[in-house]
């Protein structure tokens, strides 16, 4: 249990980290912003979950992810907008946003993935 | 005509300016989010678990980060640049706004073919779709 929790987060750290780190190398910004948006959650997380629980299981979970894809998109939306309209700062903008993506994620897993 | 003059270019100043705590804030964020989505999708299955595997898990820290990295730089250089370090980091935000065009074409990618194909091909084609659509959605924006 522990052994595979620590395998998961040093997986994580360093697909997250990998892809954070291709972001910060391209300019433009809009360009690097693709990284952001990157799956390396979900690439990190994926092939644990097919060796321990198989693909079927792993397809019900991708099925989900196009819900929080569009999620994110909404998310990162909203963030740009805060930011270059309203100029409020990078900390606030990304963490009260956390909202729309919970409510859009959850939204349209419940009207349409849930089925 | 956009386009035909947007350069995509190498930068490694901004690695040079990022600092090892800096690094391991990201690695600890990204450890602790895909723990806490294999544990989501233990206790609440795979339906609630995979809307986390397209949480913005690195999203603050790297909006933080972009922002601070501008402001030092317009600092360096004299001038009050928190305005223009928001727009940057918001460009930033909006790169990542078409990149999830590329996101959701990898999760429909992994959804259609994984109960079918052998893992690791599906999750190498996933990869490159979500590459190719993320920068086509990106050079046809540059491009409009």
């Amino acid at each position: 249990m522990w052994q595979e929790l620590l395998f998961r987060f040093l997986v994580g750290g360093v697909l997250v980290s990998a892809f954070a780190l291709l972001g910060d190398l391209f300019k433009p910004k809009s360009f690097a912003g693709l990284f952001g948006a990157a799956p390396s959650v979900a690439l990190a997380t994926l092939g644990l979950t097919i060796a321990r629980e198989g693909r079927a299981y792993a397809a019900t979970e991708a099925r989900s992810m196009i819900a929080g894809a569009v999620a994110f998109f909404l998310y990162a939306s909203c963030v740009s907008w805060l930011m270059m309209r309203h100029k409020v700062n990078g900390l606030l903008a990304s963490c009260a946003s956390i909202i729309v993506w919970a409510v859009a994620a959850f939204g349209l897993w419940f009207l349409w993935a849930r089925a | 005509m956009g386009e035909s003059v947007t350069k995509i270019t190498v930068d490694l100043s901004a690695v040079r300016r990022t600092t090892w705590q800096q690094f391991a804030a990201r690695f600890l964020v990204g450890g602790t989010i895909t723990v806490l989505v294999g544990v989501v999708g233990k206790e609440f299955g795979p339906e609630i678990g995979g809307l986390f595997l397209a949480f913005p898990a690195i999203f603050p820290a790297s909006a933080t980060l972009i922002e601070k990295h501008e402001l030092q730089k317009k600092q360096r250089a004299g001038v009050n640049g928190q305005k223009r370090s928001r727009d940057v980091a918001g460009v930033d935000a909006a790169g990542a706004a078409m990149g999830c065009a590329g996101l959701l074409a990898f999760a429909f990618t992994v959804y259609k073919m994984l109960p079918r194909h052998p893992a690791v091909e599906v999750l190498s084609v996933a990869m490159l779709i979500w590459m190719t659509v993320a920068v086509l959605v990106w050079r046809i924006h540059k491009a409009s």
